[in-house]
């Protein structure tokens, strides 16, 4: 078992749901992450969940910004505590909107730069914040406030263009396998350049499911292999235990939409096409790990 | 140190004399050749500040935000579209009251393109809680980039200040320039609310209608007290360096019956006009508007007045003139000329004053107009 530091940075005052995965997420990043740390958030559930002025939950510095934003800002920040001499980690904590839709030209940005930061997006496939409207990150068939009939075009696949900017660390993770996403954290940070892990966060109030379920929901997403947790490191592709689990025995995609309300009524053709998306981007994994291509 | 240089060099030579930690900018004409001057400046070693290529000017904004915030001295440049795919950034700067530098070059909005001098751009972020201030020659691009540095990090302030100057008839004017250290007259950079990680906390945290209001409150209290802060920079500028420019730069103004107020290179064209004027028996000056942003206190009871807008509000009319307006209670014939690069010369000018219609308003040029 890894070690995981006692420390708390993520404070017992959040304005969080109940069952919020983002939170969680947070608390198991900054633990990684240590005090010389400043986050940076654009508008996002963290906006909210780390209270109102004058509080903070949250015991690093966090620069909160505009929504497109977070990219350009985190690499301001990181130039000039290199100029300075600092060693401070800059962190850009940010949901799927705001990194695959609005954030994402900035974000190929500051990866083409090679900004020496960590960029982590936790991604609950939806705008949660202002009450699930659909996001590029939405899966086919989710109902969400603005898909009422169920979305009707893929998720968009983030961490394939962000490797397409070559960073430094690619990751996902899942807010389900906390021991996982800190040893993710804690290698990104060690490295120079560009780090990105992606985390899925199932969310309660938005997926509709209860509040106490939000790690079995996760453990499902990996389970059945909706969700690969797996590294790219300078290149190099290394699918993680949960998922090479999965990918020799997974338990039914059904098992994990039927808890989510979000996907109630959604028909044949959308689940064979999550189906077909997921087994496509297992093999294409397991290829670029065994080195073939 | 004499030489000549473009408005835009001059902007950028100011610049390397501050020495930011921080530049980060995209390009467009006509501001170009101050984010590729500077940019050489970095490479060759004669600045030592990073300078950070962005793909946008919002990201340009951004970044400058998040160093600005480290407590390191940032600047960044723009013009016309690029100022205006910033927008929410440029209040976003004035809002984290952040003393960011940046240079504006003056330049019409499209629909159709067109590169040419205009200040609707600028105007467009009046209302932002940024300083603005607009310069007609290349000297005084340089003297006021340094200026805007130090006005900017006053602890008084805490703002960010434009400084704006027009596309092409001065960004690309060769005029004789001369070069200044200016030492101590820019003090370092003490940002009092930079980050910490010894003493965490929340930047920009959701915030309900009394605090935000009193933080609105807040940055016009320091609008208002940057008039001093002008004054005194202005005045050790002047002791230090010879040179004195004012809120509001003044020619043949004291006897004046009628004053043609303007803005930017106009400004020095208005000053020819008032010439001729003179030589007409006409007791004619001019007043050239700098700082648009604190907005000047003039009284200009008694007098004529035709201001020449190079904006336009639709609906609306010349902002200049509308401000004037309201804050010095006149009934100006208002004159828009000039916008998309028109060439507007001394004897146009003449023309206006000549011609004038107090409490009217012409489109020059335009058929049917002056």
């Amino acid at each position: 078992m890894t070690e995981i530091p006692k420390e708390e940075y993520v404070l017992k005052c959040t304005s969080a749901c109940a069952g919020c995965p983002s939170s969680l997420i947070l608390r198991y990043v900054l633990k990684a992450a240590g005090p010389d740390t400043v986050l940076v958030v654009p508008a996002c559930c963290t906006s909210v969940i780390q209270g109102i002025y004058p509080n903070t939950a949250l015991n690093v510095p966090v620069y909160n910004v505009a929504f497109a934003a977070a990219a350009a800002c985190a690499s301001g920040m990181s130039e000039a505590f290199q100029k300075a001499g600092k060693k401070t980690n800059v962190i850009v904590y940010a949901g799927d909107g705001g990194t695959v839709d609005i954030g994402i030209q900035a974000l190929s940005g500051a990866f083409e730069r090679e900004t020496d930061f960590l960029y982590i997006c936790y991604d609950n496939e939806a705008y949660g914040n202002t009450g699930m409207q659909r996001s590029g990150s939405t899966p086919i068939g989710a109902r969400t406030t603005t898909t009422p009939g169920g979305k009707i075009h893929a998720k968009k696949d983030l961490d394939a263009i962000v490797a397409a900017h070559n960073p430094s660390y690619l990751a996902t993770a899942c807010a389900a396998y906390p021991q996982d996403l800190f040893k993710k954290v804690t290698k990104a940070l060690s490295l120079r350049g560009s780090k990105f892990i992606h985390v899925l966060a199932p969310c309660p109030p938005g997926w509709r499911f209860s509040s106490e379920m939000t790690v079995e929901m996760g453990r499902l997403a990996v389970k059945s292999g909706m969700w690969i947790l797996y590294e790219r490191e300078f290149g190099k592709v290394t699918i993680n235990g949960p998922s090479k689990a999965a990918m020799i025995k997974p338990v039914p995609l059904e098992d994990y939409l039927a808890g989510q309300g979000r996907f109630r009524g959604i028909d044949r053709k959308a689940i064979d096409a999550l189906k077909s998306q997921a087994e496509q981007r297992a093999k294409h994994l397991q290829k670029e790990a065994e080195g073939i291509c | 140190m004499l030489t000549v240089a473009t408005g835009n060099k001059a902007v950028a030579a100011a610049v390397k004399e501050v020495r930011p930690e921080v530049i980060a900018a995209y390009p467009i004409t006509p501001q170009t050749e101050i984010v590729e001057q500077i940019a050489e400046y970095v490479t060759s070693g004669e600045m030592a500040g990073r300078y950070i290529p962005v793909e946008s000017e919002h990201s340009a904004m951004a970044a400058c935000i998040g160093a600005s915030i480290t407590g390191a001295r940032t600047f960044t440049a723009t013009s016309s579209h690029g100022l205006l795919y910033m927008h929410e950034m440029v209040n976003w700067a004035a809002g984290a009251r952040l003393p960011i530098v940046m240079a504006n070059v003056n330049r019409a909005i499209g629909p159709g393109w067109n590169v040419w001098a205009e200040h609707t751009d600028a105007f467009q972020e009046r209302d932002t809680g940024w300083l603005q201030v607009y310069v007609s020659t290349v000297q005084e691009a340089y003297d006021t980039t340094l200026m805007a540095f130090r006005i900017a990090e006053h602890n008084d302030v805490l703002l960010p200040v434009m400084v704006n100057l027009d596309g092409f008839l001065l960004s690309h004017s060769m005029q004789s320039l001369e070069t200044l250290k200016p030492g101590d007259f820019i003090p370092p950079l003490r940002l009092p609310h930079a980050i910490d990680v010894t003493n965490p906390a929340g930047y920009g945290t959701l915030t309900g209608p009394d605090d935000h209001f009193r933080f609105r409150w807040e940055i016009e209290q320091s609008m208002r007290r940057s008039v001093p802060v002008i004054a005194e920079t202005e005045r050790d500028f002047a002791e230090r360096f010879g040179r004195r420019y004012g809120v509001a730069e003044e020619y043949r103004y004291e006897d004046a019956d009628v004053v043609v107020i303007s803005m930017g290179t106009l400004g020095k064209e208005a000053e020819v006009a008032v010439d001729l004027l003179r030589g007409e028996g006409v007791k004619a000056g001019s007043l050239r508007i700098r700082w648009l942003r604190p907005f000047p206190e003039l009284d200009l009871s008694g007098r004529e007045i035709v201001v020449i807008d190079r904006d336009y509000s639709f609906g609306f009319g010349g902002i200049l003139a509308h401000s004037l307006m309201a804050k010095s209670r006149i009934e100006p014939y208002s004159v828009i000329a000039g916008l998309g690069g028109q060439e507007v010369t001394f004897d146009d000018i003449a023309g206006f004053v000549r011609n004038r219609q107090p409490g009217s308003e012409s489109w020059f040029g335009v058929k049917g107009n002056v």
